[in-house]
């Protein structure tokens, strides 16, 4: 049998293959099935790579291994693909719902504009409402939402509490500002939202029993197909909303137009939010599984040529024994 | 400036007399949560039912805020022609810049309503309303039958 050296030598010629776990964005986790093959594994007598416990049946436990990783790859790459397809299809039609939303948002903060409605300085306690989803795999939608939520909250995390729309945000937050959360909204992301949906939110938010002084709905704004930004939008008490400044150029005023005027745009602008955020992330979703199916082809790419490779190498050796087996017959 | 003032002045004394529609245009939002029906749109006369009263809206309103009531909606457009929906609930915002915000929750033309399913739906409400078991739900019921009378109301008259 050839000893271990011309076997090493051998392995050199497959061994420029990379270990393709450490390429580009798709990061696999575990590192099991490994292909690396160390160049040096047959000189060094201690196994320190387990693979399979197979490694003294050359090239052919490595050539499974990368054919399993061929299939595994491709079956990601289609499930991306036909997530972005999906997401395509969402998108189309929350971009529709958008157009229709977006003068409930405009009408509600016109008026908080015009009569230049300020938070009631004698309450300093903020309520912060992160309006985010369930559901990953869509990019920075829920990161960007808690990166606001924390660089505002960083000096002084006592006089503020959060509301958390969606699993996702909460579980981010849930880290750094637990004490914080008093409240959060479940199943959200998987049906369109409706105008009943923002109202139940809006009841939730306000018999959440916390006096805050002023309101903020933090949420992401769709901009074009690719981006979006994560703005916030204001809202009030009934008792800021009166003590206004331009309160009183608006006439015949009481305190119960003034309750029903605050709960509704509440949840006008709460729906507004929901839709927006709708659209962002079916459109950041897209463009993940997007470029999620474009590395996995390219690591397909690789892996085949690595698999012929290794296959012709496997053939090589074999063909090599025989003749030499032959040849010393 | 004494022309501005004269000019404004002028104004004055012929909407004292007569019933002038202003000069000044009215940017008129009117949407609902599927719809919008107007977008900053120029009309010269919105008839709202709120619950301070039903009132028209001409430009140059005095600011003020209402709550809708369910009724129709009456839009009087520039080019003189008036169209009617039925709103089921929102609120009204006529700012000072004389723009005018109606955000209904559920909004409906007149025409498109089926006076037969209305009530039908008044009729549930009212049977709904008699055999309600707490007191929140007798009052979300007598909302339900209030809203369908109108409703009802709004179909026969469209």
């Amino acid at each position: 049998m050839r000893s271990p050296q011309k076997r090493g030598a051998r392995q050199h010629q497959v061994a420029d293959v990379q270990c393709l776990c450490r390429t580009d964005s798709l990061r696999f986790s575990s590192h099991r099935g490994c292909c690396l093959i160390d160049p040096k594994m047959f000189s060094r007598s201690a196994l320190l790579v387990p693979n399979h416990g197979q490694q003294q049946v050359r090239g052919m436990a490595t050539l499974k291994a990368i054919a399993m990783r061929l299939k595994s790859v491709k079956n990601i790459q289609k499930i991306t693909q036909s997530m972005k397809m999906v997401s395509a299809a969402k998108y189309a039609r929350a971009e529709k719902e958008l157009k229709v939303a977006r003068p409930y948002g405009a009408g509600t903060t016109a008026f908080y504009d015009k009569a230049e409605v300020k938070g009631e300085e004698e309450k300093p306690n903020q309520l912060i409402v992160a309006c985010s989803s369930d559901r990953g795999l869509c990019g920075a939608i829920h990161s960007s939402i808690c990166k606001h939520i924390k660089a505002e909250l960083a000096q002084d995390a006592s006089k503020a509490a959060i509301i958390c729309i969606g699993d996702k945000s909460r579980a981010q937050l849930a880290r750094v500002l637990s004490q914080n959360i008093i409240g959060q909204v479940g199943e959200v992301g998987r049906k369109p939202a409706t105008f009943e949906d923002a109202a139940r939110i809006a009841t939730f938010i306000l018999n959440s029993g916390y006096d805050f002084g002023q309101g903020r709905i933090i949420y992401n704004r769709f901009k074009t197909v690719v981006s979006y930004d994560t703005l916030e939008l204001p809202f009030f008490t009934p008792s800021a909303i009166s003590a206004a400044e331009k309160i009183n150029v608006y006439d015949s005023l009481d305190a119960d137009v003034i309750q029903s005027y605050m709960e509704y745009s509440l949840t006008s602008l709460l729906f507004f939010a929901l839709k927006e955020g709708a659209c962002s992330e079916q459109s950041s979703r897209m463009t993940a599984m997007d470029s999620a199916s474009k590395n996995a082809g390219e690591m397909i790419d690789k892996l085949t040529l690595t698999y012929n490779r290794t296959r012709q190498a496997v053939i090589t050796g074999e063909l090599i024994e025989i003749i030499s087996g032959a040849a010393a017959v | 400036m004494f022309a501005r003032t004269a000019h404004t002045l002028a104004r004055q004394v012929a909407r004292a007399g007569t019933r002038a529609y202003s000069d000044a245009p009215m940017s008129f939002t009117f949407a609902s949560q599927n719809q919008v029906f107007y977008k900053e749109a120029s009309v010269r006369q919105v008839d709202v039912p709120s619950f301070s009263g039903s009132f028209g809206i001409l430009p140059s309103h005095v600011p003020s805020l209402a709550v809708l009531k369910p009724g129709v909606l009456t839009v009087f457009e520039d080019a003189g022609t008036s169209k009617k929906y039925f709103v089921s609930s929102g609120i009204v915002t006529i700012n000072q810049d004389s723009s005018v915000q109606v955000l209904a929750e559920e909004a409906a033309a007149v025409e498109e309503l089926d006076l037969a399913s209305a009530r039908d739906i008044l009729s549930k409400a009212q049977s709904a309303a008699s055999t309600a078991a707490t007191e929140e739900a007798k009052a979300e019921a007598l909302i339900t039958v209030e809203v369908a009378e109108e409703l009802v109301k709004a179909a026969e008259s469209g």
